[in-house]
Parts: structure tokens; C-alpha cells; sequence
């Protein structure tokens, strides 16, 4: 449970915040961004569900 | 928001829908750090998405947006610490159960048919928010008709219908599955709220706060050359933000939710959620608008066009779950109220059925989801009186010698005082919002406070 806590936690903070910040920061092109962001958006929604379940 | 609330089912699902109509025991209560993050979630839904965007395209400056909404809130959540809590903390009864003790039961139910409709309203331009989001994908326009029962086209309207019929059947399946999905997405749709807001910056090829600001002025320029010049100055955003849920504050709709607390710190509760949703959400989606403005000229708040633009589809995906966890609980909850219209044998969906189709046939209409900065002032101006009377049935029946919780001493079920005291207030807020085209916020206040009067002016004159 704690890698999936760990892998739904950096899906949001890297792949989401870390790389609309790189983006306006010029770092990383606007389709990639958008082509990442997505991927930390599944990687939530198929991680979260199982290590909220296990708290709750 | 407001608007709520949505995930307030959260906490009656804890509670297993006990204590409805007993006070919450010590061993079920709940520190106040419990209830920071169950408001965390609450207040960054759909209408985030909506209401945001509807500041600049009133003519707000940025400076004002900035500071009115950071005043605006600490008076809010104040309003939530020191009128909602102690109430709630010292009785631990719902609203309508509280309500019901001092207004009797079939006053009562007048109420939830009002507060139903009023859901109703609010589920409906949820839903017109999802459909902007999955029309995007189909290429389906979406525009807002002048006159406020204006269509769009007939291909969203279509879309409207859909989306309203399978948030309906969500809904009347029950809505635990809904809730438990929003508490997953909530952490989720705040960072995508966050990230919008930047994209939208460097859309707008922000580099500085001067750049911010020319870029905003300039929208509001291009807003107003097409609108006309309207006025949303510093104090009208500090009491629409204060008054948004004014329904949930002074309106005590939030005793439900704090009659789990242990103390009354548990009404700095709101104070993470109200930051994160009515102010960073609200200021980012604004940012959206102005992006949008910029790039293509068009002033529309569509919140899917607007997240597609700037995060591609996982702001589609962020609108769609941000108006169907909004939408679905508040159908959820007006077809509770609604039930009471139905006879007795009648199936337990029948009030959520209809609920719904009041909901989707109010999101056929884009322009009542444009009038969202009215209509939750509107919200508060019918609902928020009736806060008044159990404010004053709490602090003063007492020291004023009139009787306390009069519908239960005297076993009525209509306790008419009280429905003086609600309407009289209501009506005439109503007129000078409709005939004299007052701002809806403005009349929280006033109507709360003539409640308060009027009950304390009725109850003694009564001899009660």
C-alpha cells in the first residue's frame, strides 16, 4: 500500500504540478505536458482507489 | 462552492443516517482537524469551474478579485466559527431536525420543497458544465443565448439531456458510490485547478505581475466593448464571497455537518477548503477566461473549451468529474426533498427521478449557468433566514422569556410565526432583487437580520 500511496502521490505532484510548472517555465513543450498530465491522471485514478479503501 | 456541497454526503454516510433526530453521542465525535479536510474536498467542485471565469467577464480587476475574495473568505469562515458552531456543537441536532422543533413538521417540509428547487437549479447548470466538457470531443459548439430561456444549439442540448438522464439514474441507484469517487478525485481536481491556472498564464505569455495585469485589463476591455460596461468593484466580490454559501452559514444548513464536532474549532473547518476552492480555484479558472480571450477573442465561459485549451483532456476530464460529482449529489439530496411529495407506497427513486428532470431541463439552459454569481446569492437570500430564526431560537428565547423550540412545546406542526419571520424577509429581498435589479448577495444580510427581528417581535408580541 505505501508504493501505491507513494506512485498516486508522485502521479499528482510530478506528472500534474511539477510539469505545469516546468511547461510555464518554458522547460517542456506544451503537448507533452498535456500527454503527461493525463498520465498521472490514470495513474490516480488506478492507484488511489485501493490505498483510500485500505484507510478508510 | 459553494454549491455545494456535495460531499456533505461524506459525513451522513459516516453517521449511516443515524442521529438524525438525536443529538450525536460523545463517542461519535469528530476533532475539528476531521473537518478541514472533509471542506477541503467540498468546496472545489464544478461550479469552481464556472464562477471563476464569471468575475472577469463582469469587469472585476485583478486587484480587487485578489483582495475582496481573501477578505470575503476569512468573513466566511468567521461566519461559519462563530454563528454555525456553537449552535451546532451545543444542540448536535440536524437542521431539519432542529428546524422541525421550532417550526413543525409540515413547516418543514415547505422549506426542503424550496431548498429542493433551489438544488435543482444548481444540479442543472452542473450539468450544463459536464456537457461543455464531453461536447468538446464531438465538436458540438456551445453558446450562451441572450435571453435566460434562450436554447443553445440542438446538438448540445442533446448532450445536456444525456448527461442529465445518466446523472439522474446515478443518482437514483444511490449515491455512496458517487461520493466515495469524489473523495478520490478531490485531491486530484485541486492540483488540475492549480495547473490550469498556470497553463492559462503561459498561455497568456505572462512573465511578470505587470504582464498579469495588462493581460487581464485587456480582457476585461475586450469583455466590456462587447457587453457594455458593468461594475464589479472591491466590496461586491468581498460579500459575494462572504455570502456564496450563505445558505450553509448563516443559513445553518451546516449544522448537519458540525454536530459531529467535539468543539467549536471545528468551524475553522471550511478555512483550507474555502482557500482552495474560492480563491485558488476560483482565480485560476478566471486565468482560463483570459487565456481564452486572448487566443481567440471569445468572451463565452465554457468551461470545457477552456480546460481542453490549457491541459488538454485532462482538463475534459477534470470538467466532466468536477460538474458530475457536483451534480449528482445535489440531485440526490433534492430528490430527498422532493420525496415528501410523493404518497407514502410510492418507490424511494420517484423524488430523485424528478429531481433530475427538473435538473437537466434547468441545464438546457446555458444562460442559468452564466447567471451563477446571481443565482447563489439568490440561494442564500431565500435560505439564509431561515438561520436567523434558529439563531435567535437558540440565543435569545431564553433571556427574552419566550418559548424555546416553540413547535415542539406546543406540538404544532406549523408554527406560523415562523413562517412570517421566513418570508416576509424573503419576499421583500425578492422584490428588490427582481424589480429593483439589487445584487443578489446584498440581500443575505438584510433579509437574516429582519428574520431575526421579526421572530423576537412576533414571539413576544404572541406572548409565546
Amino acid at each position: 500500500m505505501k508504493i501505491l500511496k507513494l506512485v498516486s502521490g508522485l502521479s499528482i505532484v510530478v506528472l500534474i504540478l511539477l510539469v505545469g510548472i516546468f511547461s510555464f517555465l518554458g522547460k517542456i513543450e506544451v503537448t507533452t505536458m498535456k500527454m503527461l498530465m493525463l498520465i498521472g491522471t490514470l495513474l490516480w485514478f488506478v492507484t488511489t482507489p485501493f490505498w483510500m479503501k485500505e484507510q478508510e | 462552492m459553494a454549491e455545494y456541497q456535495e460531499n456533505l454526503g461524506a459525513i451522513d454516510d459516516a453517521s449511516g443516517g443515524e442521529y438524525e433526530r438525536t443529538p450525536v453521542p460523545k463517542s461519535k465525535l469528530k476533532g475539528w482537524k476531521s473537518f478541514l479536510g472533509m471542506y477541503a474536498g467540498e468546496h472545489a467542485a464544478g461550479t469552481e469551474f464556472m464562477i471563476g471565469p464569471l468575475f472577469l467577464a463582469a469587469g472585476a480587476s485583478l486587484q480587487d478579485l485578489i483582495f475582496g475574495l481573501l477578505l470575503g473568505n476569512i468573513l466566511a469562515i468567521l461566519t461559519w466559527r462563530y454563528i454555525v458552531a456553537p449552535i451546532a456543537v451545543s444542540s448536535k441536532l440536524t437542521l431539519y431536525y432542529q428546524l422541525e422543533k421550532i417550526a413543525g413538521k409540515n413547516l418543514v417540509k415547505i422549506y426542503n420543497v424550496v431548498n429542493g428547487i433551489l438544488f435543482c437549479f444548481l444540479a442543472g447548470a452542473m450539468i450544463t458544465v459536464s456537457a461543455t466538457a464531453v461536447g468538446i470531443p464531438f465538436n458540438v459548439s456551445f453558446s450562451v443565448p441572450d435571453s435566460i430561456f434562450g436554447l443553445s444549439s440542438g446538438a448540445f442540448s442533446m448532450i445536456v439531456v444525456v448527461v442529465g438522464l445518466v446523472m439522474t439514474a446515478v443518482a437514483a441507484a444511490g449515491y455512496n458510490t458517487v461520493s466515495k469517487f469524489a473523495n478520490i478525485a478531490a485531491p486530484w481536481m485541486i492540483i488540475v485547478f492549480a495547473v490550469c491556472g498556470i497553463s492559462a498564464l503561459s498561455q497568456m505569455e505572462v512573465d511578470s505581475w505587470n504582464s498579469l495585469l495588462t493581460e487581464w485589463d485587456k480582457g476585461i476591455n475586450v469583455v466590456q466593448s462587447i457587453n457594455g460596461k458593468v461594475d464589479f468593484g472591491f466590496w461586491k466580490i468581498v460579500i459575494f464571497s462572504w455570502l456564496c454559501n450563505a445558505a450553509m452559514h448563516f443559513g445553518m444548513a451546516d449544522l448537519t455537518i458540525m454536530r459531529f464536532a467535539k468543539d467549536t474549532r471545528a468551524g475553522w473547518g471550511p478555512s483550507i477548503g474555502m482557500f482552495l476552492g474560492h480563491y485558488m480555484a476560483w482565480i485560476c479558472a478566471s486565468f482560463m477566461l483570459a487565456a481564452q480571450i486572448k487566443l481567440t477573442g471569445d468572451i463565452s465561459a465554457n468551461p470545457g473549451a477552456m480546460a481542453w485549451s490549457v491541459v488538454g483532456w485532462t482538463g475534459i476530464i477534470c470538467v466532466i468529474v468536477a460538474g458530475w460529482t457536483t451534480a449528482n449529489p445535489t440531485i440526490y439530496r433534492a430528490g430527498l426533498a422532493f420525496q415528501s411529495l410523493f404518497p407514502v407506497k410510492s418507490k424511494a427513486y420517484s423524488g430523485v427521478i424528478l429531481a433530475g428532470i427538473v435538473a437537466t431541463a434547468a441545464g438546457i439552459f446555458p444562460s442559468l449557468s452564466g447567471k451563477l454569481l446571481d443565482f447563489v446569492g439568490l440561494y442564500g437570500a431565500i435560505l439564509g433566514p431561515m438561520g436567523g430564526v434558529i439563531f435567535v431560537n437558540h440565543y435569545l428565547a431564553k433571556k427574552m422569556n419566550f418559548t424555546q423550540d416553540y413547535a415542539d412545546k406546543k406540538e404544532t406542526g406549523f408554527n406560523t410565526t415562523v413562517l412570517l419571520a421566513w418570508l416576509i424577509p424573503v419576499a421583500l429581498g425578492l422584490y428588490f432583487i427582481f424589480a429593483q435589479g439589487l445584487f443578489p448577495a446584498y440581500a443575505v444580510i438584510p433579509s437574516w437580520l429582519a428574520s431575526c427581528v421579526l421572530y423576537v417581535v412576533i414571539m413576544k408580541f404572541k406572548k409565546s
